[in-house]
């Protein structure tokens, strides 16, 4: 399956905004985490089409994964 | 006791009388300074039936509390005074330096009453206070104000507050501006300034704020701090980024308006995030007086540099007009400072008046020849000009968004609550901050207990921001917290790291008031049925306490939140239980007696 991997401030540093990846079926956030060296743990944010879950969530062909460090306020 | 300094200044204009009076001590152990004191005085003071630009109306400019003391993010002051855009009690707050001053200076607040017979403004020098000719900066911009004041004064540590031409021709979305950058901006204080004719006051104040319990502050002093460091927002988020980190967050979300609030998400919104601005605009940090945190920005564009713009600017110039211009928005949000507008307001008028052209409301003849059309940046720009000098259209919608919808017919098309313009978020996505914004005092407004900190951000923990389930006692709980940190003079972002006995401590520390928290959250409450007992005796009902029609009959059209309803007819009388009030929203005489009021 396909899906959608948007990283926002510092998790953009020597990394990308956006990004398509092919993932096996039934993969979770945490396997689109490890090979970006993200730790769960350093995750404040991660939305898959816009709801709030956490790593343990499996994705689906399509998805969109916004994840953010700890950040914001305004 | 410490914080406070004791001595209220007040000057009658009318007869040009200054004279100083003892702060009374009880009201404040009950409602502490700033908003909630002022807010008190205020409502003990000035009829409610007053018109809110005429002699009769009183400004309050309130330090809070712990303002210039040594607890971080001290810097904070409030504009206390009758609302002319929706005739509440208008109490807005700015950061920067002046507040400070004016402790140092020896002043807990200053009432201005009355009206000059002609332009002046007000010099304190301590204990030197002199009221003086301003014919000579009336109709000049903030800045050239303020150069022009100071260099007068002949001391360059004089802090200056003034307004601009906005405040003066009575545009009910003008702000009172302080440090050139920092604004008081919404309900439109500027306007009750220039009714008055005062164009400025400036404070040189060389005394020291004490604290009652020294050694106690240098404790509570390095704990707060340490929090303030190692919380990932005000540690890092925004420090780094500023208020407009924001942009993507809630954009991802699916909860960020565009277009007038008709959609709720925006596909290009990375060309104005945060994360652009700090990479091709950032100067520098610009903090307030003590703040660890720095969130405010200073910034350059294609043919000039200055502060901001914060998150809620670059929204409302941005996605919500259909503009992704950088430039464009710095030059409207440098506008604002320098004429003294209220970026939230000037941004939502101008998109309701767009939509209003949309639909054909406000016919092509009207505009001058000046574009008001989503996604048109140079004709945005010009409007922002033409309301601070109310040119043309630009003199309706220096009233707002919601008379300029009204003198069209389409009231509903100000996305508006009581008359004061929504800030960036869809609360059709997010029920708690959509309960908050019905129930503010003063209207629509986020700073008045911002839920989008557990609902989206996730702090102090995180809540699903799709469930009413719990929202109405989170709701109050933020309401009166946050009435409590305004009234401090504290800044409500060091609430990302503290907490309600942080702030217990801090205050206890400075003051020696010996608050429990239970005691310090009823002076919040005390505040909160202040203000709402004066919005009912202005007759406003529970009818007020609502949203626009489109957020509240129409689901989101579109984007990560598309379909997403905001529940508040479940959520408002659950609201109303928690605060003890009755099912139309008048606090009873039970509850107000429990709060000793
Ligand atoms: S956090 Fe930002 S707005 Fe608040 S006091 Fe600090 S610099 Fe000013």
């Amino acid at each position: 399956m396909r899906v959608t991997v948007k990283l926002f401030a510092t998790f953009r540093e020597g990394r990308f905004k956006v990004e398509e990846k092919d993932l096996p079926d039934s993969s979770r956030v945490i396997d689109v985490l490890l090979p970006l060296n993200i730790t769960p743990e350093e995750v404040a944010i991660c939305l898959v089409n816009g709801r709030d879950v956490n790593e343990q969530h499996v994705l689906n062909d399509g998805d969109t994964i916004a994840l953010f460090p700890p950040v914001g306020g305004g | 006791m410490g914080g406070y300094t004791g001595k209220v200044l007040r000057i009658n204009l009318t007869e040009g009388k200054i004279s100083t009076e003892p702060l009374n001590k009880e009201l404040a152990k009950n409602y502490i300074s700033g908003r909630g004191l002022a807010g008190k005085m205020f409502a003990d003071e000035v009829p409610a039936d007053v018109d809110a630009l005429s002699p009769e109306n009183k400004l309050f400019i309130a330090s809070g509390a712990l303002t210039g003391t040594n607890a971080p993010t001290s810097g904070r002051y409030m504009v206390v005074t009758k609302s002319p855009l929706n005739g509440v009690i208008a109490s807005s707050n700015s950061g920067g330096q002046w507040g400070a001053h004016l402790k140092f200076a020896g002043y807990d607040m200053v009432i201005l009453e009355g009206k000059a017979a002609r332009p002046v403004y007000i010099s304190i020098s301590d204990d030197s206070v002199e009221i003086k000719d301003a014919a000579h900066v009336w109709g000049k911009d903030v800045y050239a104000t303020t150069d022009i004041l100071k260099q007068e004064f002949g001391d360059d540590k004089v802090k200056v507050l003034s307004i601009g031409p906005a405040g003066e021709k009575l545009s009910l979305i003008s702000a009172v501006m302080n440090d050139l950058y920092r604004a008081a901006g919404r309900s439109g204080v500027g306007a009750v300034m220039g009714s008055k004719n005062v164009k400025a006051v400036l404070v040189r104040g060389t005394g020291k704020v004490e604290n009652a319990n020294a050694d106690e502050m240098k404790n509570v002093l390095s704990a707060t701090m340490a929090k303030l460091k190692e919380n990932g927002v005000t540690g890092q988020g925004l420090p780094t980024y500023g208020t407009a980190v924001l942009v993507n967050i809630i954009n991802e979300s699916g909860i960020y308006p565009v277009n007038n609030f008709q959609e709720s998400y925006d596909p290009d919104a990375d060309l104005i995030s945060g994360e652009t601005m700090t990479a091709n605009h950032l100067i520098k940090k610009d903090p307030c007086y003590r703040c660890p945190i720095a969130c405010g920005r200073y910034s350059k564009w294609k043919g000039g540099e200055g502060a901001g713009p914060e998150y809620e600017t670059v929204w409302v110039f941005g996605s919500n007009s259909g503009i992704h211009d950088f430039d464009a928005i710095h030059k409207a949000n440098d506008l604002c400072n320098k004429y003294g507008l209220d970026t939230i307001s000037v941004g939502a008028t101008i998109a309701a008046g767009m939509e209003l052209v949309q639909k054909g409301y406000i016919k092509q003849e009207e505009l001058d020849g000046t574009p008001l059309e989503f996604g048109n940046a140079d004709g945005m720009v010009e409007w922002v000009r033409k309301i601070a000098f109310a040119e043309g259209l630009g003199a309706k919608m220096a009233l707002g968004s919601y008379r300029l919808a009204e003198i069209y017919g389409a009231p509903e098309l100000s996305m508006s609550v009581k008359k004061l313009e929504l800030p960036a978020y869809d609360p059709r996505g997010v029920q708690g901050q959509g309960l908050q914004f019905a129930t503010s005092n003063r209207g629509g407004c986020h700073v008045r207990g911002y839920l989008i900190s557990p609902e989206v951000i996730g702090m102090p923990e995180k809540l699903d921001r799709t469930v009413i389930e719990g929202k109405a006692t989170w709701v109050k709980i933020f309401q009166d917290l946050t009435a409590v940190i305004d009234s401090l003079g504290l800044c409500l972002f060091s609430s990302f790291a503290l907490g309600l006995s942080d702030y217990r401590a801090l205050v206890n520390a400075v003051t020696g008031f010996n608050y429990t928290d239970e005691e310090l959250l009823a002076c919040g409450e005390r505040i909160w049925n202040n203000e709402r007992l004066h919005n009912l005796k202005v007759g406003y009902t529970a009818a007020e306490d609502t949203l626009p029609k489109r957020l509240l009959n129409d689901p989101i059209p579109e984007g990560p939140s598309k379909g997403q309803t905001i529940r508040l007819a479940e959520l408002l009388p659950q609201y109303y239980i928690e605060r003890g009030w009755s099912a139309t929203g008048v606090p009873t005489p039970e509850r107000l007696s429990s709060l000793g009021m």
